[in-house]
């Protein structure tokens, strides 16, 4: 029956189905639940209607077996909900190894992002049919959330950190995308297009526009521009770390915590250098806060993400 | 008995007359009425602000207001709705009436303290329509960082001074509820014969007191920084405003526990009247409040699971979020199971209790979807969650409140209101609430955002239900307005006990003298002893004084 | 009607019950005020173990011997403040008010100091806001931990200014023989009250003054 108007959201990510069938199941418990109390409700008023004004009902204390049993029923069926809901949640979060990583910056009000071969898009997001993608997302001033309603995953965007999600798309199409946290006067117009291609015509799509540096390439050349490989060459100065095989290590601490080498470590390294100083390094780095954008720090991770450890080895011979 | 019999006999209500005797009284059932007209103003800006909403929503372009003027009044209507009704409603109109009058004292333990939150409530609400009248304000009653304290240029400085200093007024309402019911019940008002309404309002005491203060400190750290830049939430200076999502909703969540445990409370005391029968499980009921409150401390994280925070935090957070349901759930269970052989009349509070368990049900299992992560991810911040709450706050707290203004009506003013329009009423609210909230549900699932100003147009065949269900609902709250205030002089006049219920208030006049007993009272039955009569649960003496 | 009785309020039954009734009202009072002063203390947790250093820093620069002056006179304020409750308890006017007035001397003392302490912050440009310098490596951690010190102490210096005014009320009160063995609950409740306020003080100092002592 075509009303002209959706009830249902469509299913277009391999998670949809997953969560829908969830979410039938919570519907199944609670029309269940509405039906018996409603049921009750219904015949109990009619069924012991006060029929004379002196009536005198037998009064009933409880039952504490029952009471045992409509408290651990529900329980039992709330705590299937939280076991199904937690497994599909664990899964929302671990995206596959070999995800297509695009980053994503928010800002009021418009969306952008940028694809490892360097497109860019404003308010829309090209990506293909069948392959995991793994978004890479920061905000340049409040908080958002990227919402798309048809692969059911949520995420919000924060301004100093990385957050990130992923989807597969099942079934090519064009599909809304919301703005889903308010960030001020034009947040319900902070919305855009995510567009799923059947792999084809995505690789047609990314070779067919502007030729442009990957997100690598571009990287590398704000390395080069800021005077990076100043300190940090391949093999290491006594002034600063080497980077090659760097991300996703462990790093040792001056006062003997370790970190691991994520996308925020990078981050902060460039905007804040001492906050988190390498043993055996002096806080010398400099700043570069009010220098390099937020998309420009994306590219920056990109291309130190791309150095290999076969570099530094290299190097070091 | 006739009109002059009330005026005759000396009650609260006319000891005095004159507008100082009310702006300084001491006795808690004026001061209940000073918050009964005051709510009541509350409730209906409130709702101005939520129909030029429901308006604007009836299309898909923003044709009524601006967007950022919508942004206000989506604020707006938050901050009126819960800091000005939904959390003071039912404690201190029904609360400040009743909990003396329920366990056989004279008045609260504190009664200039009490006095001093009703101006503390007003001064509060002062600021806060000052800032509604200056211009508004725009982040959403929840004040998300770095919006609230950086970005926005509207008056979030004098809204959160607003809703500090109100948040004073629960406080004082909740210790000097604490402090009675510990202090002064009568004698043989042991604990387990206390009505459920005083142990729901105890719990609730509970979160007042421990709760409120947090949310005040969160308020004034925005405050200072918005005022004087100091850094606590700006990612640029190295603060985190996740953090303050975490200190708003530590409160904020036990909040809605201070929302809906009153109208638990009034709706035991509904179920057991009606049915003329001792509530199913009193205990059990009486423990579930406490736990309720308890667990309810336990869960704030629910609001934040896509917000940022560990995957092991939410995970901790979502399983006591299914563990705080199941006492509700007993509740419900219970007076269900009240009804059963009971001997059940439809008069119009009634009406309201029923409609509330069935409507709180839906609410709480809607609930249910919230707490669980893998359809929280999907729901969370659209209309699902607008849904769930109203079912809740509106379909749950407000039909409690009515409930409870209907019941006790007759005690507060010595009247009788128009059943056959009180039934009306209910009815109209019920069909008018669902009509409005239920398809919200569905359109949060397909997708719509909340805090929306303008939408997709595939979404508004949904809207345009949701709005002629508020325009019926609007109808349903104006019409007790009409005819309560017509019965106050038209009404039939009511005897001490026109329920014939067991409860300590309805064992003396309507309306009570100021001292609400001639003669301190002493229990010798539980509550809701509906198979004795009245004389055999309460002996009156002499009091020790003269 | 005895003495005693003249104070009962017309809703209890017995001067006992309205007693118990002001003490359990005291204690869910300050009840409050934890949680109130908690999660100033819970923010301030989270901040230091993210920026240690910025914050052992930081608090080099607080005057730890004006710190532990002022920790002092609160301490004694309380002592003082006991025996004004003592003297009440054992019906001694004379001594109830002068004890009384040593604490409120303390109180002021103990704001005396803190004035001066946030006057020569001012003048060392610790004031977060835009005059605010500090070694750039940690500035902005170190801003925070400015932040969370004037927050906390503000709002303690705002406590014992309240205090002194009940203080300075209970003054003018026991000049008019308003006390007596019988009746002195508001000297207790007060006691309650100032001794908490010192008891916030008792953590802050810590906390704040001596962090970089030993990191």
């Amino acid at each position: 029956m075509d009303l002209g108007f959706p009830l249902f959201p469509e299913q277009a990510s391999t998670m949809a189905s997953r969560v829908d069938a969830l979410f039938f199941f919570l519907v199944a418990v609670s029309v269940f639940f509405v039906g018996l109390i409603f049921l009750a409700i219904l015949v109990f008023a009619v069924k012991y209607r006060r029929r004379a004004e002196d009536e005198r009902p037998e009064p009933i204390e409880g039952k504490l077996w029952l009471e045992v049993a409509w408290s651990v029923i529900p329980f039992g069926l709330t705590m299937v909900m939280f076991v199904w809901g937690a497994i599909i949640f664990f899964d929302i979060y671990n995206p596959p190894d070999d995800a297509l990583e695009i980053s994503i910056v928010g800002r009021q009000w418009m969306w952008k992002a940028q694809h490892p071969t360097g497109q860019s898009e404003i308010n829309e997001l090209h990506v293909p049919v069948g392959q995991p993608v793994k978004l890479m997302m920061t905000s340049e001033d409040v908080i958002h959330d990227f919402y798309l309603p048809a692969f059911r995953i949520k995420q919000d965007v924060l301004p100093g950190r990385y957050t990130s999600v992923w989807f597969e798309a099942s079934k090519a199409g064009v599909y809304q995308l919301f703005c889903a946290e308010y960030c001020g006067t034009q947040h319900s117009g902070m919305i855009g297009r995510v567009v799923a291609l059947e792999p084809a015509q995505f690789e047609k799509w990314l070779s067919g526009g502007a030729t442009g540096m990957s997100m690598v390439d571009q990287g590398a050349s704000l390395f080069k521009r800021f005077g990076c490989e100043t300190c940090h060459r391949a093999g290491g100065t006594s002034r600063g770390p080497a980077l090659a095989g760097l991300f996703g290590k462990p790093v040792k601490l001056q006062g003997g915590s370790t970190v691991t080498a994520d996308e925020d470590y990078i981050r902060e390294s460039i905007l804040d250098p001492r906050a988190k100083i390498v043993d055996g390094y002096q806080p010398i780095m400099p700043t570069f806060k009010g220098l390099v954008s937020e998309e420009g720090l994306l590219q920056l991770i990109a291309y130190i993400k791309s150095l290999d450890g076969a570099e530094r080895k290299a190097a070091q011979r | 008995m006739n009109v002059s019999a009330i005026e005759r006999r000396e009650h609260y209500l006319n000891v005095n007359y004159g507008i100082r005797s009310w702006l300084f009284t001491t006795d808690h059932k004026r001061i209940a009425w000073l918050y009964l007209l005051s709510v009541t103003v509350f409730f209906f800006i409130g709702g101005l602000f939520a129909t030029l909403m429901r308006v604007e929503l009836m299309t898909p372009q923003g044709d009524l207001v601006q967007a950022e003027t919508y942004n206000k009044l989506f604020t707006m209507h938050g901050v009126t709705m819960v800091f000005f009704f939904l959390i003071p409603s039912i404690p201190a109109v029904l609360g400040n009436f009743l909990v003396p009058m329920m366990i056989g004292a004279r008045d609260l333990a504190f009664p200039r303290l009490n006095l001093a939150s009703w101006y503390i409530f007003i001064l509060g609400g002062a600021f806060t329509l000052m800032a509604a009248a200056a211009g508004g304000v725009d982040t959403g009653w929840t004040f998300y960082t770095p919006y609230s304290s950086i970005y926005s240029n509207t008056h979030v400085v004098l809204t959160v001074v607003g809703v500090f200093i109100t948040g004073f007024s629960s406080i004082l309402t909740g210790l000097n509820f604490i402090v009675t019911i510990h202090k002064m019940r009568a004698p043989g008002m042991t604990w387990f014969r206390l009505p459920l309404f005083i142990w729901a309002h105890y719990a609730t005491s509970i979160i007042f007191i421990l709760g409120t203060p947090v949310i005040a400190i969160t308020l004034v750290l925005v405050g200072l920084e918005r005022i004087f830049r100091l850094g606590i939430f700006d990612p640029s200076l190295g603060g985190d405003p996740v953090l303050f999502q975490h200190l708003f909703w530590f409160y904020s969540h036990p909040a809605v526990y201070i929302m809906i445990l009153p109208a638990m409370g009034v709706v035991s005391e509904l179920i057991a009247c009606f049915s003329r029968k001792r509530i199913f499980g009193y205990g059990v009921v009486a423990f579930a409040s406490l736990a309720i409150a308890v667990i309810g401390f336990l869960v704030w994280g629910h609001h934040m699971f896509v917000a940022g925070q560990s995957v092991h935090a939410s995970m901790i957070f979502s399983l006591l979020s299914f563990l705080v349901a199941v006492p509700s759930a007993i509740k419900v269970f219970n007076w269900t199971a009240t009804l059963y052989k009971g001997s059940i009349s439809y008069d119009a509070p009634m009406l309201y209790a029923l409609g509330f368990i069935g409507l709180f049900t839906i609410g709480g299992l809607t609930g249910l979807f919230l707490a669980t992560l893998g359809i929280d991810v999907h729901v969370h911040d659209t209309y699902f969650v607008v849904a769930h709450f109203h079912y809740i706050m509106v379909g749950g707290a407000v039909m409690g409140y009515l409930g409870g203004i209907h019941f006790w009506w007759p005690k507060m003013t010595g009247r009788i209101y128009p059943e056959i329009w009180a039934r009306l009423a209910a009815l109209i609210i019920f069909i008018g609430f669902n009509l409005t909230f239920f398809p919200q549900f569905v359109l949060g699932y397909i997708g719509m955002p909340r805090r929306y100003h303008v939408y997709p147009p595939e979404f508004q065949v949904l809207n345009v239900m949701s709005t002629a269900g508020a325009s019926i609902l609007a109808v349903g709250y104006l019409l007790p307005l009409v005819y309560l205030i017509w019965s106050l002089r038209y009404g039939a006049v009511a005897g001490a006990n026109p329920w014939r219920a067991r409860g300590l208030e309805w064992q003396t006049a309507s309306p009570p003298p100021t001292e609400n007993f001639d003669r301190t009272p002493v229990v010798t039955e539980g509550a809701y002893a509906y198979e004795k009569e009245p004389e055999e649960i309460y002996a009156l003496r002499k009091p020790a004084h003269v | 009607m005895s003495k005693v009785e003249a104070f009962r309020q017309h809703h209890f039954e017995d001067v006992e019950q309205q007693h118990e009734a002001s003490w359990l009202g005291m204690w869910v009072f300050l009840a409050t005020e934890v949680m109130f002063f908690g999660g100033m203390f819970a923010c301030y947790f989270v901040y230091r173990h993210w920026y240690l250093q910025a914050f052992a820093s930081a608090s080099n620069h607080l005057n730890l011997w004006l710190g532990a002056i002022n920790t002092a006179v609160l301490i004694c304020s309380s002592f003082t403040m006991a025996l004004a409750v003592h003297s009440a308890e054992t019906n001694r006017r004379k001594p109830l008010i002068t004890y009384l007035l040593l604490t409120t001397v303390l109180g002021l003392v103990f704001l005396g100091i803190k004035l001066f302490e946030y006057y020569s912050k001012f003048e060392e440009h610790l004031v977060p806001g835009s005059s605010f310098r500090f070694e750039e490596s940690l500035a902005r951690p170190a801003e925070i931990f400015f932040s969370f010190y004037f927050a906390m102490t503000g709002m303690h210096a705002v406590h014992m200014i309240v205090g002194i005014g009940l203080l300075t009320a209970l003054i003018l009160q026991a000049r008019r023989s308003r006390f007596s063995a019988a009746y002195h609950t508001p000297v207790e409740l007060t006691g309650l009250y100032w001794h908490f306020v010192d008891i916030v003080w008792i953590f802050l100092f810590p906390l704040l003054y001596l962090l970089g002592r030993h990191v």
